[in-house]
């Protein structure tokens, strides 16, 4: 049990939220997720930790409402206690100084982003970020990330706020300005699919954080699966973060899709009973 | 820990057991039928998660320990890897005193009401009874009559709790909560030792739990000894991954003055040919993950799991058993094991095979995967199996299967469950740089004290042998306990 210490909205469906987490804190670093249950009759989710406080014990989690444990993590209030926080799990992201970093964060994504955007600029890189949602609402972390980039482009679908267009158009703007040495991204399989298509073309590494489903995060079940250079590898333990162009994301696209129907089933009996 | 023979004699010779043993002629014990198990019908039970075995009533266990001849050389107990004292907690049932049968149990076996259930007997003790060996008769039911003085006790409210001797406040660190780690922190508790269990999922048990189904074992029998090593003083804590959420320094900064390490085999192998990882196919892990530990298949629950109505599961072992009887029960109209040798060799208990069959699982022998394929959705709605013949012994001594090129054929399936076998958790190994490991990930350890190249660190259970079993895991756990408390004493005590 580990116990909510405060929270903030930071958006209509987003909330922040700071979990007594002692151990956790003290071991992680960018990159890393912990699994949450919330309730003895919950399912096992991960999420990335956003950022921790070894000396107060906490550590950040910045969740989005996209489901029915996501939807009950945000409804959790301040003093109220989380069933089972589990971590830090995965890899630690691998911070080095490589020159010009070209980070792409779109909506789930930017929060994951965050810390490694944080790390990869204290090592001393040069930062650009392109953060890119649906629509104004669902950009956030903006402070946060221009105080560790520096230079941040906003690009939404419909134009409301920043740009109008995909996270690539951006990318693309970029690259073509100056010379990017990596480039990270993370938010939906199938933007990250089209950022890796784009640097690809232009020769970047680049480095994709992968969000497939999980069962336990330890590397027992397989759920997390996915096929890197035709060779299958476990995101919880052999991720979160893959060579982007190694991955398929088709196939990654596809074994999302696996609960689609039954997801979507819960989540509207969840919201009746709200 | 094995029963020395001076001491088994000692109890045979004890007067109430040669009274018991000239109560009866030999030849009306032979003549005895072994006494069915009651089971539920196949049909009814196949519906729902209840245990298909039911037990034996007192009388049923009565007459069947009535078989039982009190061999002056009971050979069932080299066939016991844990050697219990077979004859005497036979015995004491014959005699009516089932609660010290129990305890004679106990004296070896930490987890008999699970091991009653889960061993293999057929190839262990109920292999080398004297009946099956000499007289070509059907075994003493040993396993039976195991659950049944375990469950005896356990329903008496009567369970014994270990005396522990005097606390000598030395911390120990045991790794994992399956059947190994359990049975070290018993036995370390009852030396006196402050003993913690850290277990990564939010659940204790191992395979116990999220593994082995409701169908085969209750969760509530592996509660009730986790109870019990709470009674004892042993503190637990879930969602602690040892190497992630504190490695063995930071322990070891704590206080902890010696490991062991339990963490199980739990990662599953998939057969890495086309299409495996279309949605609809699952490790047994996952499968059986999912609706054992999460209950997924309850409406209640959050977790959601896939319904199949043409199962395939690959494999012989007990996991496969589990994962296609599992489906049976969660509404598969056809449930097939697709397995690559032919039954002689499936390493799957015979009751579980038995138990399958009853319940309508087909059997595909000599039969193997080569590729799935799937629909628009990417669910598997198809797969391609290859038929084999058995050439010569392999390595293991089982006939090796080979391909019959051009015999293969296809079968539509919408759910697969991946169950071919399962390698070391390497999260330790890979967290303890100097452990030593064999090519395989398991760790190299002392046979008899169970030490590994680290003085401090002890392990046992399937991160040293590979998928093995419980009552194996149960033994190691033991033998490192002794192991352990010896290097302490050596080094620790005796320098005071
Ligand atoms: C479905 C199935 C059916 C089976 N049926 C039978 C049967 O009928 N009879 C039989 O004898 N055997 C059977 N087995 C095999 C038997 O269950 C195992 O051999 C036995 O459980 C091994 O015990 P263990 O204690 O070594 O490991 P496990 O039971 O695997 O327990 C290991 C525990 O350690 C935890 N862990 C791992 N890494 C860490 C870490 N870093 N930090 C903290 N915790 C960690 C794991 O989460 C797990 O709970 C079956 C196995 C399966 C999967
Ligand atoms: S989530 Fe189970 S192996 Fe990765």
């Amino acid at each position: 049990m580990n116990k909510i210490v405060s929270r903030k909205n930071l958006s209509e469906h987003v909330v922040k939220i700071d979990i007594e987490a002692p151990l956790i804190a003290k071991k992680r670093k960018a990159g890393h997720f912990v699994i949450v249950r919330i309730g003895e009759k919950g399912e096992r989710i991960p999420l990335t930790i956003s950022s921790a406080d070894p000396e107060r014990g906490i550590i950040t989690l910045i969740v989005q409402k996209v489901g029915v444990t996501s939807h009950k993590l945000s409804a959790l209030k301040e003093g109220d206690f989380i069933t089972d926080v589990v971590g830090p799990l995965g890899k630690a992201t691998h911070i080095e100084k490589v020159g010009t970093v070209l980070c792409a964060g779109g909506g789930v994504g930017i929060a994951p982003l965050l810390p490694i955007v944080e790390e990869m600029h204290k090592a001393g890189n040069r930062i650009i970020t392109v953060l890119a949602a649906r629509s104004r609402e669902l950009i956030i972390l903006e402070d946060e990330m221009r105080a560790h980039s520096d230079e941040v482009i906003i690009m939404t679908d419909d134009g409301s706020y920043g740009k109008k267009g995909l996270v690539t158009n951006g990318m693309e703007e970029v690259i073509r300005k100056e010379k990017i040495d990596m480039a990270i991204t993370i938010g939906p399989a199938i933007m990250m699919k089209y950022c890796a298509l784009l640097t690809k073309k232009y020769n970047i590494p680049t480095v994709a954080s992968l969000n497939t489903i999980m069962v336990d995060g330890t590397g027992m079940c397989g759920a997390c699966r996915v096929s890197i250079n035709g060779e299958t590898k476990f995101v919880c333990v052999d991720g979160p973060e893959f060579d982007a162009h190694a991955v398929n994301f088709d196939e990654m696209l596809l074994r999302l899709g696996g609960y689609r129907e039954e997801e979507r089933i819960a989540y509207e009996s969840y919201l009746k009973t709200l | 820990m094995n029963n020395h023979p001076d001491y088994l004699k000692e109890c045979r010779e004890q007067e109430w057991r040669v009274e018991l043993r000239k109560s009866m002629k030999a030849k009306e014990r032979t003549a005895l039928e072994r006494v069915k198990m009651p089971e539920h019908e196949p049909e009814v039970r196949s519906r729902d998660h209840r245990e298909v075995n039911i037990g034996l009533s007192e009388e049923q266990a009565v007459v069947e320990a009535k078989r039982c001849l009190d061999c002056a050389d009971p050979t069932c107990i080299s066939g016991c890897p844990v050697g219990i004292n077979i004859p005497a907690f036979i015995k004491n049932i014959e005699r009516g005193a089932f609660l010290e049968s129990a305890r004679v149990l106990k004296e070896t076996n930490t987890l008999p009401a699970v091991c009653g259930r889960v061993c293999p007997q057929e190839v262990q003790c109920e292999e080398a009874c004297f009946y099956a060996r000499k007289l070509h008769l059907l075994p003493v039911a040993i396993g039976n009559l195991e659950r049944f003085a375990a469950d005896y006790e356990r329903n008496s409210g009567k369970i014994s709790i270990p005396e522990t001797e005097k606390s000598n406040g030395i911390k120990v660190a045991i790794i994992g909560s399956g059947p190994a780690g359990l049975a070290a922190a018993a036995d370390m508790a009852r030396l006196g030792y402050s003993v913690t269990v850290f277990e990564a999922l939010h659940e204790l048990g191992g395979v116990l739990k999220y593994g082995i189904p409701e169908f085969r074992l209750p969760n509530e029998i592996v509660d009730v000894e986790i109870d019990n090593l709470k009674k004892m003083g042993v503190s637990f804590h879930t969602n602690f991954v040892v190497g992630k959420t504190a490695d063995l320094d930071d322990l070891r900064k704590e206080g902890y003055r010696a490991f062991f390490i339990g963490s199980g085999a739990g990662l599953p192998r998939f057969m890495n040919i086309p299409g495996e990882n279309y949605i609809g196919i699952f490790s047994s892990n996952e499968y059986l993950t999912r609706v054992n530990l999460m209950n997924a298949a309850k409406e209640e629950y959050d977790t959601p799991v896939l319904f199949g109505r043409k199962v395939a599961v690959i494999g012989g072992g007990n996991t496969a058993m589990d994962s296609v009887r599992t489906a049976r029960r969660l509404g598969a109209e056809k449930a097939m094991i697709i397995y690559r040798r032919t039954e002689e060799e499936m390493p799957a208990r015979k009751e579980e095979i038995k138990h399958a069959r009853e319940e309508g699982i087909e059997f595909h022998m000599l039969s193997n995967p080569v590729e799935y394929f799937a629909d628009q959705n990417g669910r598997v709605n198809r797969m391609r199996i290859q038929k084999m013949k058995l050439g010569e012994p392999d390595s293991s001594g089982r006939r090796r299967p080979i391909p019959i090129e051009g015999s293969e054929y296809d079968t539509e399936v919408d759910l697969v469950v991946v169950s071919v076998g399962v390698s070391p958790n390497p999260l330790i190994p890979s967290s303890v740089k100097e452990l030593e490991v064999t090519r395989w990930g398991t760790l190299v350890v002392d046979k008899e004290s169970m030490q590994t190249n680290i003085p401090e660190l002890f392990a046992g259970g399937d991160i040293v042998r590979g998928g093995a079993t419980v009552i194996l895991a149960m033994g190691d756990g033991r033998k490192a306990a002794a192991g352990m408390h010896k290097t302490i004493t050596d080094n620790v005590l005796n320098k005071k």
